[in-house]
């Protein structure tokens, strides 16, 4: 670890090249945070699925890219066939728990997610599989620092998919709806909001948005059946640092943990990697805790 | 008389609204002392402040001769001050016995004492607490099966099980059927001269309080607007127009 | 029959079919034992989850604490001679009798040392989060915990290690075990019967209920709930420390079983009835009863049966057999119905 850290300072264009690689990364989580913060603040549900959403979207990829299909093609697909997904799993198991207790909705979804990583372990196996783009590299700084293109252009992918998933929100007349839910879903049903019909949206919408963001992860990283989990807490911890509502910072946070990520497995060993992104969830939230309860306040 | 609670130039404001403004008031040992004003006048506020709910942002809070300004909800409770609720809150899934039983006063609480049965005179307390409040057919019944008003006796008399030297009523007679708002007075009273604990209540009948209290002190927009016996301030004219919104 | 009596009566009786058991049915010693593992288990999550309205997805965390412990005890200080990291069978010829057994006394010892220290100590930041937050908190340390330990040489990392094989016959473990998980749940059930009837058992029912009125009535609420995570975290470290040896080799997956055990815990404690006595005991039971005759057959579907599993009871079933037993027939489990009280009007007139 000590090594490492005296190479990041003889070499300080190694820590350029992590931090360009962390924020490219970012962009996919944010994707995932920024679901996550919608169906969060629209339904009152942390959907502990999250990140099976994001691991299923990166098997459509796969497999249509197995076909033959280019990957980049995919994305639009693998959105489609998450968005069904997250439609049929409101239809038949989210709405009973929309307004119970959070813990019940929480249990119910880590109930899907346990559910959905299992059947990809039993139908694609726990292989590790990867979509190739056959996109290369950009070089910079005389090739010092390597970025593949295809991180680049699913970083845009990823900023258009946000993008466009804000406007929709704020513009259209089902955003309009989604958002008043969200402020007071009591007061919405009253003034004619068929909410039951914008709780299935948005969840189907997240579920959407999240197969998009494996579908890019497939591409420039990998998928298993096993890296739900981890995308779910990423999502959680964004989401607490940036708040619900912000998209903006919502999208800093995620590239902040992008970078953060990258650096931490530098330094720790790849193998600490994991144990440092779930130990960094539990450090901020204590820590959060603790700024608040100087209010006499704690997170809820 | 040496007051047993001093709130000295108190101010708090969320964001930009001044919910309490440099208040100042004294509650002396033994009385029972009574906070009207309008509705968001302040009054829930500054019980909040005064039992540690937020940190205040200027002036100091004194209890029993130390300042408490600065500590916590369960520290305050600890050394003999406490409150009820306006909305009130009770463990609901408990029974009313086991509300009472379980608000005994938790100043020296060492391991053995926290995890050993309660002796049976807990008990005795208890249930008689529950019958001076009357609620005591209803002792096995759980507390969220009450109604609002049976819940504001049930909080009452687990406030009373705590031993507090002073206690602050947040409406006490809200919600309570109106042929029993006169025994609860007596109860009241009864409370302050037999157990000798000193009342500071927030309350919206002006009969009730007029009656009760020997000392009124009304806000208004957050800020102390009149005080003294319950004749002066009932004749007050900026209480009177404070109420029908003149200004 | 008076209540007692009863209660009595049935306490022996299963004291007595518990007893006979592993001789009545050598064949399933081992599952037995995890029998009284699962209801431990079960007992020990309803304290933070059912009784005091924690629900943790961590507790797994001691569990495996007591693993590793034990078997590092083990492994240094009592076979340390033998060669540490030798083959399993060096270690189990060379040791003498009353190497194991005070090896596994003193590893479990220092299993529940630990577990407590890291309990308290996790508990201080951690129990200050509340509802949600502190739920996917826990989730974390559950998984931070097994990627710690599978990254860690010390431990064995990826690799695992082993636990000195059992000495005596074959199968002489499994009996060995049976009757120290049976004392272990045993204990564990009559330890939480007396706290729940003291104050202890008040007090966490109040901060399920109410933790703002419970810290506006004074009660000393972050020492309660520390000391309930500290008895969840002594029994759990136990149970670990003895699985391990049980099992003889522990890994990341054996210590840290978040997907298994992990989430068995709450699903048994929720199917049997959240925040009752007996409801956890009931539900590892029928859990760990079908799961035996039934999971074999569903070959490597297990899992994802779990998931289903998961969902329907939450969703179906949220009260657990308990739950609805008591809702069915409410007078047999101390609710009072007596309509007279409900009706009682309240009234203040003469008092002594």
């Amino acid at each position: 670890m000590v090594d490492n850290l005296l190479l990041l300072f003889n070499a300080p264009i190694l820590s350029a090249q992590l931090l360009v690689d962390g924020i490219l990364i970012g962009a996919i989580f944010a994707l995932a945070a920024y679901g996550m913060a919608l169906v969060w603040g629209v339904m009152d549900i942390i959907n502990i699925a999250q990140g099976e959403f994001v691991m299923l979207g990166g098997y459509v990829t796969f497999f249509l890219a197995a076909a033959g299909v280019h990957p980049l093609y995919t994305v639009p697909v693998a959105a489609a066939a998450l968005y069904l997904l997250g439609w049929a799993l409101y239809r038949t198991v989210v709405f009973r728990v929309v307004d119970k207790d959070m813990f019940i909705s929480i249990l119910a979804t880590f109930g899907i997610s346990i559910f959905l990583q299992q059947l990809a372990n039993q139908l694609f196996q726990a292989d590790v599989r990867t979509a190739e783009s056959g996109l290369g590299s950009f070089f910079l700084a005389d090739g010092l620092i390597v970025v593949s293109q295809i991180k680049v252009v699913s970083f845009i992918c990823a900023l258009i998919l946000g993008a466009t998933l804000f406007l929709f929100l704020k513009r259209s007349r089902l955003g309009q709806a989604i958002r008043a839910t969200a402020q007071n879903a009591r007061a919405a049903r009253i003034m004619g909001v068929n909410t039951d019909r914008v709780f299935s949206t948005t969840f189907a919408l997240n579920a959407a948005i999240c197969g998009a963001a494996g579908s890019l992860v497939v591409m420039t990283w990998l998928v298993h059946p096993y890296l739900g989990l981890a995308y779910t807490l990423r999502a959680f911890m964004i989401v607490t640092v940036a708040g619900l509502g912000n998209m903006a910072s919502v999208l800093l946070a995620s590239l902040g943990l992008g970078a953060v990520e990258n650096f931490a497995g530098f330094l720790l060993g790849t193998e600490y990697q994991a144990a440092f992104v779930f130990s960094l969830l539990v450090a901020i939230l204590v820590w959060r805790n603790a700024l608040l309860s100087r209010q006499r306040k704690y997170l809820k | 008389m040496t007051p047993i609670l001093d709130v000295r130039d108190v101010t708090k404001a969320f964001g930009g609204v001044i919910a309490n403004d440099g208040i100042t008031l004294k509650v002396p040992q033994g009385a029972i002392i009574g906070l009207i004003g309008p509705n968001g006048s302040g009054k829930t506020t500054l019980f909040n402040s005064i039992v540690g709910y937020h940190p205040i942002d200027r002036g100091s809070i004194w209890f029993d001769g130390r300042e408490i300004s600065r500590l916590r909800v369960p520290q305050i409770a600890r050394l003999g001050l406490l409150r009820t609720f306006q909305q009130t809150r009770i463990y609901g899934k408990m029974s009313c016995l086991e509300n009472v039983q379980i608000s005994v006063p938790h100043v020296h609480e060492g391991l053995r004492t926290m995890l050993s049965p309660y002796p049976s005179e807990v008990t005795e307390r208890a249930e008689g607490l529950l019958e001076f409040v009357g609620l005591y057919p209803k002792r096995h019944l759980r507390g969220g099966e009450m109604s609002f008003g049976q819940q504001k006796l049930l909080e009452l008399a687990m406030a009373l099980m705590n031993q507090p030297k002073v206690l602050l009523l947040d409406e006490p007679t809200a919600g309570i059927s109106p042929v029993l708002i006169n025994s609860l007075m007596e109860r009241l009273k009864r409370i302050n001269a037999d157990l000798g604990v000193t009342l500071f209540v927030i309350e919206h009948n002006m009969r009730v309080i007029m009656n009760l209290a020997q000392h009124i002190y009304c806000l208004a927009h957050g800020q102390l607007l009149a005080e003294g016996p319950p004749e002066a301030i009932q004749t007050d004219q900026r209480v009177i127009d404070a109420y029908l919104g003149a200004r | 029959m008076t209540n007692t009596t009863r209660n009595l009566l049935l306490y022996t009786l299963i004291c007595l079919i518990s007893l006979l058991a592993p001789h009545l049915a050598p064949a399933f010693r081992v599952q037995m034992a995890l029998l009284w593992m699962m209801i431990l288990f079960a007992l020990t999550w309803d304290l933070g989850g059912g009784q005091m309205g924690y629900n943790s997805f961590g507790n797994i965390v001691f569990f495996g604490i007591g693993c590793y412990v034990a078997a590092v005890v083990q492994r240094d200080l009592f076979f340390a001679v033998e060669g540490q990291s030798q083959a399993t069978g060096d270690l189990a010829t060379s040791s003498p009798l009353f190497n194991y057994f005070n090896g596994l006394a003193v590893g479990l010892a220092l299993a529940v040392i630990i577990a407590v220290a890291v309990a308290a100590g996790l508990g201080s930041g951690i129990l200050g989060l509340r509802g949600q937050y502190f739920a996917i908190c826990t989730l974390g340390v559950g998984i931070a915990a097994g990627e710690i330990a599978s990254g860690w040489g010390y431990i064995g990392a990826g690799s695992g290690m082993v636990a000195p094989i059992f000495p005596g016959g074959p199968g002489q473990n499994a009996t060995f075990f049976y009757y120290f998980f049976f004392a272990l749940a045993v204990t564990c059930f009559f330890t939480l019967k007396r706290l729940y009837a003291s104050r202890f058992g008040l007090a966490i029912n109040a901060i399920r209920d109410d933790e703002d009125k419970a810290e506006a009535m004074g009660i000393h609420t972050t020492r309660y709930k520390t000391i309930a995570w500290c008895i969840s975290a002594v029994f759990l470290a136990l149970a670990g420390g003895a699985f391990g040896h049980l099992n003889n080799f522990i890994d990341r997956e054996v210590a840290f079983p978040g997907i298994t055990f992990g989430v068995w815990m709450v699903l048994m404690a929720i199917l049997g009835g959240k925040g009752t006595l007996w409801g956890p005991v009931i539900g590892a039971t029928i859990f760990h009863a079908t799961q035996e005759l039934f999971w074999t057959y569903l070959l490597g579907w297990q899992r994802v049966a779990l998931g289903l599993l998961i969902v329907v009871i939450v969703v179906f079933f949220p009260l657990g057999i308990m739950g609805w037993l008591r809702s069915r027939w409410p007078e047999r489990f101390g609710e009072t119905v007596d309509l007279e009280a409900r009706a009682a009007p309240i009234s203040l007139g003469e008092t002594r």
